[in-house]
């Protein structure tokens, strides 16, 4: 089935053209990898998709509902979950404070003036900090929590609203390559437990070829390619993408 | 005044624009540079027009005006000097509120110095030798100096624009402008970087000051007049920018020109003086280019500073344990054993009174500063609604004095419904500016319309009857509001509500990003902190017997804000400890000392200097022992 469908998107900043005509879907239960140089217009779709920056053609459609024009808090409301690339916490709280105000807003309590919040659904934020494994660190400020521990504690509180797609701008930015791989391993585990969907753009290749079930490679604003891991890593367009045409490495193996 | 008399205004507007922009400039670009809002540059300006009054009166000479102007600049630029190396250095990664805070600290001090100077009476310098004489505009007598004026602000923008965009030293500007962090990076000495801008805008402040003492007298309302001038021309033409500001101040002074030009207006039954209305013209054009052009005129949205200092660890807020109930019942003690004590202190009720009410109108305003991150430096407004309202019920209808109440909150409330909802579109320093105009604005329309609440005068003979017209049971009603409101407060800054404003301030793009409606929430929170402002005012003017428009004034917002930060922005019970400190202070020192305002500025710097986290974190001493120890 299909869960989110770009279609046509375009989006120009003055005179440079970010996005051209991108199109691709994703369907419920992948783990999708955006990639592409950098500048290749990997931010700016995201940033569509999410409701950040609204696009000058094409549309999005997450389960058959149109999203551009929809603002970021309704576009989470759908049930598109999103973390950010720089781990920015609520910096005032403690960890599960952070996972129960998702969850106030999921309940649509923010506008509650009386309620205790301490006690608010304490049990489940700790469930969602369990899941994650931080249990240990719920009454820790997140200001003095690791930033591994602040990536996973951000995964937890994507997860509050039960999402089916889950929005992750380069989820490995800034951490060690041992962290890397166990923040990735834990994503895929909550994928398959909750049968949610992911689309994340991200830098490290190592992560992407283990970790996505399909590829999506931008360039200069447009789609060049499109498959599973292995097709990609055989595109030849991809290939002279990230690392020129090839001759020179060749020229040089040769010599040597 | 027909056309002729148009375009001697618009003259005289011109004239004008140049003061305007001569303190202007100087603010902008301390601003660009090193982000402070420098409420210490109208004296400045005040400094510029003494000196250059005092260098004619010792040489005996008006030849003496021209150099004098030199001089008085550089006068202006030393006092520029000390302060920058003294007191800013240590500042410049504090938080915003108490760089401001700081500098208008340093405006009280300034301010009664000149006073131990020179003396409460204005001066009124010599005329400008070789320009004392008008010209003929369409048979109308123009003063030649204020041609001169004219042709001075040009000159100086263009001298200013070469400095910026000629020199190496400029580029730097332009470059820390962008991004100081980088230019420090690069090895340029920050540190002379600020202080070489902040002399050259005392520098310019001080000559646009001496340039104007053959126009007005020099006198100490000098300095505030030009500070809040400057602030709505810098605003207005966009921080940072020197062309704005320029373009600014032509707009505020022929807006204002137009107004004189115009005089009465008369709308209907209505006649409303427009010359009377040029104190507020300005604000009004800054309201309105803010709700439309939201970084001003020719201003871009500021880039980030990346390292202020970390003030996370005193943001963490966790409900009061024991120890702070205990102390909380011993304040709540405290005031309500003091009518018992009239016999030995005659004067303690009416002064715990003023506490109470203040204690309430500083928690409030807390709520939008710490909980909610957003300075507003119109709270008077909130107040001053309540108060009216408030008055009118028990002062023109003779109705009861519980109905004042109810009604001063929702007069107050809104207030808030309306102004919150713009004011919540911005953020920052432009978030605070146009929390003030509209402070000043609702100030105007209470003073300039006499039918509406008896103008200037206000409201007289506010004497509450029935259960709580006696002095004892009036006061115990007042602590009784206090018991309700900072309940309620306290209540929801950890109710679901209080999270999610955190949650907002903390980092607005996530909080959007987990469904919440930021600009609601916050609009929210002015509305709950107008409410409790509102019964401030309310019990305030039926406990003075009166109200006039000065309770809606400038002076009594910012008089909140240095409660709020005193106190302690974040911590709890800070606005409360603050307005005890504050309004105790205040009246020790306002009824002893002579120089009391430079008494005050002076425990206010030590206090931001010694305790940048308010008076608050002397109380959690135990708890930063214990963090030291981990």
């Amino acid at each position: 089935m299909t869960l989110l469908t770009v279609q046509n998107v375009g989006k120009s900043f003055g005179g440079v053209r970010a996005n051209h005509d991108i199109s691709f879907a994703l369907k419920s239960g992948e783990l999708l990898a955006l990639i592409g140089p950098n500048g290749a217009g990997k931010s700016t779709l995201f940033n569509i998709i999410n409701g950040q920056t609204n696009a000058d053609t094409g549309s999005v459609r997450f389960e058959g509902t149109e999203l551009s024009g929809l603002q970021p808090r309704q576009i989470w409301r759908l049930g598109v979950g999103r973390t950010f690339q720089v781990a920015f916490p609520f910096g005032s709280m403690t960890a599960i404070e952070n996972v129960q105000v998702a969850l106030m807003s999921r309940d649509r309590k923010i506008f509650n003036f009386w309620r205790w919040g301490r006690n608010y659904c304490r049990d489940e934020a700790l469930g969602l900090l369990q899941r994650v494994a931080l249990t240990d660190q719920a009454e820790k400020p997140c200001n003095y929590m690791a930033y591994g521990d602040v990536k996973r504690l951000e995964l937890a509180v994507a997860l509050a609203n039960k999402p089916r797609l889950l929005l992750m701008d380069e989820p490995t930015a800034g951490m060690a390559p041992q962290e890397r791989n166990e923040l990735m391993a834990l994503t895929k585990r909550l994928v398959l437990e909750d049968g949610l969907s992911v689309l994340f753009t991200e830098h490290s290749m190592d992560v992407v070829f283990a970790y996505s079930d399909r590829i999506v490679v931008l360039a200069r604003g447009e789609l060049i390619a499109e498959g599973s891991p292995a097709e990609v890593r055989a595109n030849a367009k991809v290939q002279e993408v990230y690392f020129g045409t090839g001759n020179t490495f060749e020229t040089e193996g040769q010599a040597s | 005044m027909g056309f002729s008399g148009l375009i001697v205004q618009i003259l005289n507007g011109f004239a004008e624009a140049s003061s305007l922009f001569m303190i202007a400039a100087g603010l902008s670009i301390i601003f660009g540079v090193t982000r402070i809002v420098n409420f210490a540059h109208g004296s400045f300006f005040m400094i510029g027009a003494y000196v250059a009054y005092t260098v004619v009166e010792r040489f005996g000479d008006p030849m003496w005006f021209w150099p004098g102007i030199i001089i008085a600049a550089v006068a202006s630029a030393l006092v520029g000097l000390m302060v920058e190396l003294t007191l800013l250095r240590r500042i410049y990664r504090a938080p915003e509120l108490t760089q401001l805070l700081a500098t208008y600290a340093v405006m009280l001090i300034v301010q009664d110095l000149v006073l131990y100077l020179w003396g409460p009476v204005p001066l009124l310098g010599p005329r400008a030798p070789g320009l004392e004489g008008a010209v003929n505009i369409l048979g109308r007598q123009f003063p030649t100096y204020s041609l001169f004026l004219i042709v001075a602000g040009p000159l100086t923008l263009a001298a200013l624009w070469a400095l910026v965009t000629r020199t190496r030293w400029g580029r730097l500007v332009r470059a820390a402008t962008q991004d100081r962090e980088m230019v420090s990076a690069l090895g340029i000495n920050q540190a002379w970087l600020f202080t070489s801008i902040f002399v050259l805008g005392a520098f310019v402040a001080g000559m646009g000051g001496a340039l104007q003492i053959p126009r007005e007298p020099a006198s100490l309302e000098m300095d505030v007049h030009a500070i809040t001038s400057a602030f709505v021309v810098v605003v207005v033409g966009g921080l940072g920018s020197l062309p704005g500001a320029f373009i600014a101040a032509i707009l505020v002074a022929q807006v204002k020109a137009v107004c004189l030009w115009i005089g009465i207006l008369e709308i209907g039954p209505f006649a409303i003086s427009l010359s009377k209305f040029t104190i507020v013209v300005e604000f009004v054009v800054m309201a309105v280019v803010l709700i439309f052009r939201p970084y001003g005129l020719m201003g871009t949205r500021p880039a980030l500073l990346r390292h202020t200092r970390n003030l996370t660890s005193s943001m963490l807020i966790a409900p009061l344990r024991a120890r702070g109930w205990i102390l909380a019942a011993i304040i709540l003690v405290a005031f309500a054993i003091v009518p018992q004590l009239r016999g030995s202190f005659p004067y303690m009720p009416i002064l715990m009174l003023e506490i109470i009410i203040m204690v309430m109108f500083a928690t409030s305003l807390q709520l939008l500063m710490g909980p909610g991150g957003m300075h507003s430096f119109g709270h008077a407004a909130y107040f001053g609604l309540g108060a009216y309202a408030a008055a009118a019920i028990v002062g023109y209808w003779n109705l009861p004095l519980e109905l004042a109440l109810v009604v001063g909150v929702g007069g107050a409330v809104v207030g808030a419904i309306v102004l919150g909802w713009f004011s919540v579109r911005l953020s920052g320093v432009y978030l605070a500016m146009l929390t003030l105009a509209f402070a000043q604005i609702v100030w105007a329309v209470f003073y300039q319309f006499e039918g509406l609440a008896g103008g200037e005068n206000g409201i007289t003979g506010v004497w509450p009857e029935g259960l709580f017209g006696g002095r004892d049971a009036f006061y115990y009603l007042a602590v009784g509001c206090l018991i309700v409101s900072l309940a309620f407060l306290y209540r929801t800054l950890f109710s679901p509500f209080g999270y999610a404003l955190r949650a907002a301030r903390d980092s607005a793009i996530r909080a959007e990003s987990i469904g919440m409606d930021v600009s609601r929430l916050q609009w929210q929170s002015f509305l709950l902190a107008a409410s409790v402002a509102g019964i401030a005012g309310a019990l305030y003017a039926l406990s003075k017997g009166s109200v006039s428009p000065e309770i809606l004034s400038a002076s009594r917002s910012i008089e909140g804000l240095v409660m709020v930060v005193l106190g302690g922005e974040y911590a709890i019970g800070g606005g409360m400890l603050g307005a005890v400190v504050f309004v105790w202070l205040r009246d020790t020192i306002g009824y002893n000392a002579e120089y009391w305002r430079a008494v005050l500025g002076v425990i206010t710097i030590f206090l931001l200097l010694v305790l940048p986290q308010g008076l608050a974190s002397l109380l959690r001493f135990t708890e930063s022992l214990k963090r030291a120890k981990e």
